[in-house]
């Protein structure tokens, strides 16, 4: 079966959850995020069987390309947004009190369709090589995010987090259609195939093509949130329903990630302007590497806390960034299997994070550290999985977030060896070791910190979490650290 | 398989234990199982003597780059892995039936994984998983200094020894990447340490290449030995630790960078070492000779000046560390022999002094030893062990620690009196300032127990013996000390195969 026609099973599914809340009976509306679930399950499945992958790369109308990497974001998105749909259902007592619904489950119809909606435009996404498609796919993405941000309408944050977030992420998408502008004036094409042969000829204006990559750079910096594109990272996060900043930090990064690895590869590929790409990358790689590791260290809300670390994250993916168009060169996975790993690891690793602070949110009503205290005591689990899930953000070794630095790391060093810019590694090893201590926080206020020392909301209760929870909690954990010993099977998938 | 079984047991006790297995019982069947198949391995290498690798056991998990989850002992493995099992054993005994607060789980939890992370990483055959295991210790340690700690600052301890070790993990994991990236074949990247090790005799990487990156190596490793200056993480963490956490941190743990150096910076890096970094500049021989002299010296002399046992202690691992350089630094068979032997000993004999430390610690109101006094009286037994603790651990002949030491010392001058290639270089001259740090361990050791034992009754203090199962544990740790102090072959015929030096 044609690959495409898993985007069209998507989008109906998307629109038959809208149907769902529109028509169907008190009853069976609070079975809609179960079947977005399970509609994207059985998408999954056939992704896996029905359609990956082929020996060679698909290629439908010129605008739509199927091939392992692909096969393997379709797959991130697909993953991603099912347990975003779990964490939802978790969340949607909290929701339904900053949208005053007037009963269970209704009215919130949309916020488990448009995550829908918005994996679709991730899925398209992964398989556009041409700037216009990249551009809208990334736009479907975008629009999707302005809604789920500031959906709790009663709640100031959420609102000013939509607004801060559609405010920039309007400029960021001005930036970025500019310099695609601009790299079609110096190429006369959009093909990124096509831009790789013309910048690798020669026959252009080189201040032209690196003033267009500087005008993407900045477009796609904003969305995967590299300094100094970073200031709505924290507020956003912060402010945005706690299953909505999950999707975003990985969701919005992964795209961000693939278009960026798209599209940096013509221009790292030729040689006349390598050299002054290379250096930009590096000068964002380091201000993102220090800025995030930095401003996680004195935060106490666990989302802003999660938010720099994001910021601190995409600092780390940046470091592979200039070996994508080496090719061979690099002893261990090259640049874009060494993105596409840690991408699936942090998949993992923050989703379980985002679903333990989901439960611990419904029950306590807490988003601070103080929320987290004792946790150890009130659910061994939960506090056990978001153990798991920091030790890997940390990078502690036997867990996939270790394997996915190492290879970065390891392109880092043997690009420093190479060209001698011993600063990133330098940055990226004070800014690893920065990250012991905030994530450790985390894990020092569930062991060691008594919770309900100052009428804390939640007290010693015992946390409630749903059977589909449990088992994606117990998934999570043992994919978290069976991938941190055998990462062969992704590595595979990868090609 | 049985090398499987010992880094596996620790493990599956502990997810046991997670799941509600009766946490003491089943630490100590682990340990107790993992008693026996250490003794068995280490006997096993010792009969087979011939420096090979045995107990292999090997799974591929990547191709590209070559990555196995592999494992086997030689005669220097099966020595620290002999030393683990005896520590762990010892460590799990010592640790309390029951456990104040919460997470008596989590407290032998924490001591198994600590075991295993060890045990793992000295019998890795890949220097990936060598890597990985070590750091299986972090979070443990981390949460058993907060929750289980002493001493007030025990919150900023926990934060400090984490933060330190993680950022010398890191620079350390910089220099390994540089390394087998430098070593591997085009298109054949491969982290099996045997084949690297091979890769490196070939000679392809330049020898001022080699000089940086075991610079970065010896900074790594030196941070997890604590060699000075990256030591001041060590004292106040043992000092501040739970019992069975500063057994096997400073007996076990510690000494994995100096395997390290042995395993991986000098075999894989052959002319690293004695070159200069730059041209006419110091050599990485010239760094280490100064750094541990502020081991031996430096922090001996910050031994003396400490006020409290469990301080002290700590300050003095940290000073031992600077001979156990001294020995690998000889560079020949007799000094790296030494150097094990060294790391066994004092891994023991740390552990031992620890564990009367925290009986101690449980008894008294204090452990500042100018306020204690004249314990001998009320405490004979207590005393007696203590005694052979501390003359074990400042280097009475007859403890396994003199005979070591004595090796080292003795290395040192190999070649240097006699011969064609006669002269005293930089070595001897280190080793002969070493010395006095003999005489400084005497200092602070017998101070302590004269403070402690002997003269006034510091107060009206009445404390209870040290347990039958605490007098045990101290007995077998004496035994092993004087057993191995007075046959010194068991432990240096164990190891003598396996030194294959670089030059």
């Amino acid at each position: 079966m044609p690959a495409y026609l898993l985007e069209i099973f998507v989008v109906l599914l998307g629109l038959a959850m809208l149907g769902m809340e529109a028509f169907a009976g008190r009853g069976s509306r609070a079975t809609i995020g179960l079947v977005g679930v399970a509609g994207l399950g059985l998408t999954f499945a056939l992704l896996l069987f029905a359609v990956c992958c082929p020996e060679e790369g698909l290629s439908y109308w010129g605008i739509y390309h199927f091939d392992r990497p692909a096969a393997f974001y379709k797959g991130i998105a697909l993953l991603s947004t099912m347990l975003v749909l779990v964490m939802a259902r978790e969340f949607a007592p909290v929701l339904k009190r900053y949208t005053s619904q007037a009963e269970a489950h209704a009215g919130l119809g949309e916020f488990y369709s448009l995550p829908v909606f918005v994996c679709a435009g991730l899925m398209w996404m992964a398989s556009a090589k041409d700037l216009i498609t990249i551009f809208v796919s990334l736009e479907v993405v975008t629009m999707g995010f302005y809604v789920l941000v500031a959906y709790m309408r009663r709640n100031v944050g959420s609102l000013e987090a939509g607004v801060k977030y559609l405010i920039l992420g309007a400029l960021s998408t001005g930036f970025l259609v500019y310099g695609i502008a601009w790299v079609y004036g110096v190429t006369g094409e959009f093909e990124l195939a096509a831009i790789g042969e013309v910048l690798a000829g020669g026959a252009y204006s080189e201040r032209a093509a690196l003033f267009a990559f500087a005008l993407v750079a900045v477009g796609l910096g904003f969305k995967i949130a590299a300094v100094p594109f970073q200031i709505w990272v924290p507020d956003v996060y912060q402010g945005a329903p706690m299953p909505v900043t999950a999707f975003l930090s990985v969701g919005s990064k992964a795209a961000g990630f693939i278009v960026l690895l798209r599209v940096a590869e013509p221009f790292l590929g030729a040689p006349a302007i390598n050299g002054p790409v290379v250096l930009l990358l590096a000068v964002l790689t380091c201000a993102t590497l220090i800025y995030g590791n930095l401003g996680a260290i004195p935060q106490t809300n666990v989302k802003r806390l999660l938010a720099y670390s994001s910021i601190a994250h995409a600092g780390f993916l940046l470091m592979a960034l200039p070996s994508v168009a080496g090719g061979g060169e690099i002893a261990g996975p090259g640049g874009g299997q060494a993105i596409s790993f840690y991408l699936a690891g942090y998949l993992l690793m923050t989703l379980l994070c985002f679903t333990v602070l989901t439960v611990v949110r419904a029950g306590t009503g807490a988003e601070d550290l103080g929320g987290l205290a004792g946790l150890a005591k009130r659910s061994p689990l939960l506090a056990f999985a978001m153990l798991v899930g920091v030790a890997s953000l940390a990078g502690v070794p036997l867990t996939v977030g270790f394997f996915g630095k190492f290879f970065l790391f390891n392109i880092a060093v043997q690009e420093a060896m190479r060209s001698g810019l011993w600063i990133v590694v330098s940055v990226a090893v004070l800014g690893a070791a920065a990250g012991f201590y905030y994530y450790f926080k985390i894990i020092r206020a569930m062991y060691w910190d008594d919770a309900g020392a100052d009428g804390d909301p939640g007290g010693d209760a015992a946390l409630q979490l749903g059977g589909l929870t449990r088992v994606a909690v117990v998934l999570l954990v043992l994919a978290v650290l069976f991938f941190g010993i055998y990462p062969a099977p992704i590595l595979g998938l990868l090609g | 398989m049985t090398l499987l079984l010992i880094i596996f047991l620790p493990i599956i006790a502990a997810a046991a234990i997670g799941l509600g297995a009766p946490a003491r019982l089943a630490a100590l069947l682990a340990s107790g199982a993992n008693l026996f198949l250490g003794l068995v391995v280490a006997l096993v290498v010792a009969l087979k003597g011939d420096g090979e690798m045995h107990f292999e056991s090997a799974r591929q998990l990547l191709d590209s780059p070559e990555l196995t989850l592999g494992f086997g002992v030689d005669g220097i493995s099966a020595t620290l892995v002999l030393l683990t099992v005896i520590v762990t054993f010892c460590a799990v005994l010592v640790s309390p039936a029951r456990v104040a607060g919460r997470g008596e789980g989590l407290y032998y939890i924490s001591s198994l994984l600590i075991a295993a992370g060890a045990l793992g990483a000295f019998c890795a055959t890949d220097l990936f998983f060598f890597y990985a295991f070590h750091e299986l210790a972090l979070i443990p340690t981390f949460l058993m200094i907060g929750l289980h700690g002493h001493g007030r600052d025990r919150v900023a301890t926990a934060w400090k020894i984490t933060i330190y070790l993680g950022a010398g993990s890191l620079v350390l994991l910089a220099g390994l990447i540089a390394l087998y990236a430098s070593l591997s074949p085009a298109g054949g990247a491969t982290f099996d340490i045997a084949k690297l090790t091979e890769l490196a005799a070939g000679g392809e990487v330049e020898p001022g290449v080699q000089a940086w990156i075991f610079l970065v190596l010896l900074i790594g490793f030196g941070t997890l030995v604590s060699l000075f200056p990256f030591h001041s993480w060590a004292a106040p963490a043992y000092a501040a630790a739970p019992t069975p956490v500063a057994m096997l941190h400073a007996g076990v743990l510690k000494k994995f960078g100096l395997y390290g150096m042995m395993r991986v910076a000098f075999p894989m890096l052959p002319e690293g070492f004695r070159e200069p970094l730059w041209a006419g500049g110091w050599t990485p021989e010239d760094i280490l000779l100064v750094l541990l002299l502020g081991n031996i010296l430096y922090v001996g002399l910050v031994t003396i000046s400490q006020r409290y046992l469990d301080r002290m202690l700590g300050a003095s691992s940290v000073m031992h560390m600077g001979y156990a350089f001294l020995g690998i630094a000889c560079l020949n068979a007799a000094g790296w022999g030494g150097a094990v032997f060294m790391m066994f000993a004092h891994g023991i004999s740390i552990a031992l002094l620890f564990a009367l430390c925290g009986a101690l610690r449980g008894r008294l109101d204090t452990l500042e030893m100018s306020r204690l006094g004249g314990l001998g009286a009320r405490v004979p037994v207590t005393a007696t062990l203590f005694a052979f603790a501390a003359f074990a651990s400042l280097g009475l002949p007859g403890f396994a620690n003199f005979a070591s030491e004595i090796t080292i010392f003795f290395a040192a001058f190999e070649g240097a009196l006699g011969g064609d290639a006669a002269g005293l270089g930089g070595l001897q001259v280190a080793t002969v300032l070493a010395l006095w740090g003999v005489v400084i361990s005497a200092v602070y050791m017998l101070r302590a127990y004269r403070n402690i034992f002997q003269g006034e009754l510091g107060g009206d203090r009445r404390p209870d013996e040290v347990s039958p199962l605490e007098r045990g544990v101290a007995v077998l740790m004496i035994a092993v000390l004087l057993l191995t102090g007075f046959f010194p072959n068991l432990i240096l015929n164990l190891v003598g195969p396996a030194l294959g030096l670089p030059h």
